[in-house]
């Protein structure tokens, strides 16, 4: 249990590192911030003071460990533009993200698991057709699309809903949240639905694999032959063994949530660490951009890790040591 | 064992007849399926393999799935038609008057529960019982199968036992109520020949003690013999031979009950090969007329490949044969 714990960190660790230089070099092809930043009425002088306070006339590797050896003590330098340590720009626009998915997942869970549920257990009708078929559109159709077809349905021809921000927050822990208030969740409906129909689809299709799968197996016939209500055999036989793959599929899906929020960011004006990110690249603000994919693929590694370790809870057929070899 | 013959018994079935749909139509896996069975009785139902012993035994208790379906017939269990219950009257005779144990004990516990909470639903869907109270009971019953330390394993999974003390808990599970009758479907076949010697012992006492009738179904002639008290011989889908053990193993009317007394190791006299009946059971879309066994029966003539042969019987013992074995020249 210990080895293997300390086998998933250092792997973890290696990772990041491996990230770290891919994404660093990656931004560093990309454009020249000096451009950007510094008034084209300025004198040579002006510029290299710019240059050398940035660290930028430095050779690539020397910017590289500096920028390591910061990040590791949780610097990772500051915004070009905003002129606010990066990851504490990013960290503030984190809540707002992270309500955002996982309000997605939630609803995901909600209507997929059950809408599963409903094609796994019954045999093929039109409904389960219907609903198989729908899950394709949800999950093919893309991001940026879906979300402008529901602006201009529910916000300009019916102006039930707003378009665009967080609405009216309310403080917990200093932390502002949107779905405590009315108006905050009017604003949270159209960004997270737009969040969740891919996953509604995605957990439809699994729990409708698992469940057509699972009905057929041996024990849920031979809980039938001991007289357990078919409820019971869904919740507790059918339910409890698809729960494995769904809630590994949700983890990593959690990860993956997050980057793709950039596009739903973008397109309600939800001000969350995705916008924040495409609003950087634009700027070339390099900074916010390589510490916004570090943090994103630490959250994804963790995330993983947090996976694996409730994989193995949820299955006791899986130990942690026996995982290791 | 013998209860009174002149009573009503236990289960009647009645020309019971399960079939699969597939695309091209309906094939029967059972067919006019009868026999009964008395309070207390061991009935020993063997066949080769796809004869459709699983199929009559799950049919019993309406366990079909799509594509398969029951379509007619009748299973009398004291008197009421299991077919005519409701889907919540059959829940509440499953496992509570009727118990089932399958073929395969790799398959049959869910992975991902408990033995303790696998055992105690079988109580808890039936009765309100206090969770303890029912706790001990699976503890008791797993001891009388002869699990040790039943206090661990109630709390272990299915993947932390051997396949033999797997189906020892199925066993157990069926006990748990107190059944009237038990259906074991090869519940040793998938086991090594210790253990399903051990289990069979078992049984056998278990039976004794809890007068429960039981239907073993199984391929081994040899396993029947010991067991029960009367044997039905299942080929393609129906009986066709039924009787008293010593009646059908010393007599046997049908050739096919011969071919499979041939083929039992123990009861090949000494320097004879083995004899197995030639040729291979017939698919289930591939039934032949007449009398199902006739492309491998040594007796067979033109009528048994035109007529099926009707039931005939001597008492207590009857067969489907146009051409029976003399009862006094065999085997
Ligand atoms: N789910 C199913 N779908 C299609 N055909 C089936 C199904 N289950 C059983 N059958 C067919 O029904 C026939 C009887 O099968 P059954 O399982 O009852 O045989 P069996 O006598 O129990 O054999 P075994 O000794 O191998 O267990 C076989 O021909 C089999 O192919
Ligand atoms: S009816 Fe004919 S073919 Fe069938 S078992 Fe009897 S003799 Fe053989
Ligand atoms: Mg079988």
């Amino acid at each position: 249990m210990l080895l293997f714990t300390l086998q998933r960190m250092l792997q973890s660790i290696a990772v990041l590192l491996a990230v770290s230089v891919a994404v660093f070099l990656a931004v560093y092809a990309v454009g020249d911030p000096v451009e950007l930043l510094v008034n084209p009425e300025a004198t040579q002088l002006e510029r290299e003071a710019m240059v050398s306070r940035l660290g930028l006339d430095q050779p690539v590797w020397m910017q590289y460990f500096t920028f390591l050896s910061n990040a590791v003590q949780g610097d990772m330098g500051t915004s070009f533009v905003h002129a606010e340590p990066a990851l504490q720009l990013i960290l503030s626009r984190m809540p707002a993200t992270f309500e955002l998915v996982f309000l997605a997942m939630l609803v995901a869970s909600i209507i997929g698991i059950p809408l599963g549920l409903y094609v796994g257990l019954k045999e093929e009708n039109r409904i389960a057709r219907a609903i198989m078929t729908g899950s394709i559109f949800g999950y093919s159709i893309p991001s940026f699309w879906k979300g402008m077809v529901l602006i201009l349905f529910f916000a300009v021809w019916l102006q039930w809903l707003p378009a665009s921000g967080r609405g009216e927050t309310v403080s917990v822990f200093g932390i502002p949240f949107s779905f405590l208030t009315v108006d905050g969740l009017r604003h949270l409906a159209m960004p997270v639905i737009n969040l969740a129909i891919p996953n509604i689809a995605l957990i439809t299709r699994l729990t409708a694999a698992g469940a057509s799968e699972a009905r057929m197996q041996d024990y849920v016939k031979f809980a039938r032959a001991k007289g357990v209500r078919e409820k019971r055999i869904v919740r507790r036989h059918i339910l409890r063994n698809i729960l494995i793959p769904i809630i590994t599929v949700l983890g990593v899906e959690f990860g993956s949530l997050i980057a793709f929020s950039t596009i739903t960011e973008t397109v309600f004006a939800w001000p969350g660490m995705g916008k924040l990110l495409i609003t950087s690249i634009y700027q070339l603000d390099r900074p916010v951009v390589v510490a916004y994919v570090m943090l994103v693929t630490f959250i994804f590694v963790v995330v993983n890790l947090l996976v694996d370790f409730t994989y193995a809870l949820l299955d006791p057929r899986v130990s942690l040591s026996e995982r290791m070899s | 064992m013998m209860s009174d013959q002149s009573s009503s018994p236990l289960l009647a079935v009645e020309n019971l007849r399960t079939v699969f749909h597939f695309a091209d139509g309906a094939y029967p896996a059972i067919d006019s399926l009868s026999f009964e069975l008395r309070a207390g009785e061991v009935l020993g139902l063997v066949g080769e393999s796809g004869s459709g012993k699983s199929v009559a035994g799950f049919s019993l208790i309406g366990l079909v799935d799509a594509p398969g379906e029951i379509v007619s017939g009748e299973v009398r269990f004291k008197g009421r038609d299991l077919r005519k219950l409701s889907d919540e009257e059959l829940r509440r005779v499953r496992g509570k008057s009727v118990s089932m144990i399958f073929q395969d004990p790799l398959t049959t516990l869910n992975p991902v529960l408990t033995i303790g909470e696998q055992m105690m639903e079988a109580i808890s869907e039936h009765e309100t019982v206090d969770p303890a109270a029912a706790r001990q009971r699976c503890i008791d019953t797993l001891t009388k199968v002869g699990i040790t330390s039943p206090q661990t394993r109630v709390d272990q999974f299915p993947h932390e036992l051997s396949g033999g003390m797997r189906q020892r808990v199925a066993i157990a599970t069926a006990l748990l109520n107190q059944p009237e009758l038990i259906i074991a479907d090869e519940p040793t076949t998938a086991l090594d020949v210790t253990i399903q010697g051990q289990i069979l012992a078992e049984m056998q006492t278990l039976q004794k003690e809890t007068g429960t009738a039981l239907i073993w179904i199984t391929h081994d002639l040899g396993v029947v013999s010991e067991l029960a008290d009367r044997i039905a011989v299942m080929y393609a889908g129906g009986i066709v031979e039924i009787g008293q053990v010593d009646d059908v193993l010393d007599s046997p009317r049908h050739p096919y009950t011969l071919g499979l007394l041939n083929s039992v190791p123990g009861d090949t006299p000494r320097g004879e090969a083995l004899r197995q009946i030639e040729g291979a059971a017939p698919s289930l879309t591939a039934r032949p007329l007449g009398c199902p066994f006739h492309p491998r029966c040594f007796r067979a003539s033109d009528l048994c490949r035109t007529e099926e042969p009707p039931l005939a019987e001597a008492g207590d013992h009857s067969w489907r044969c146009h051409h029976p074995l003399d009862p006094e020249k065999t085997p």
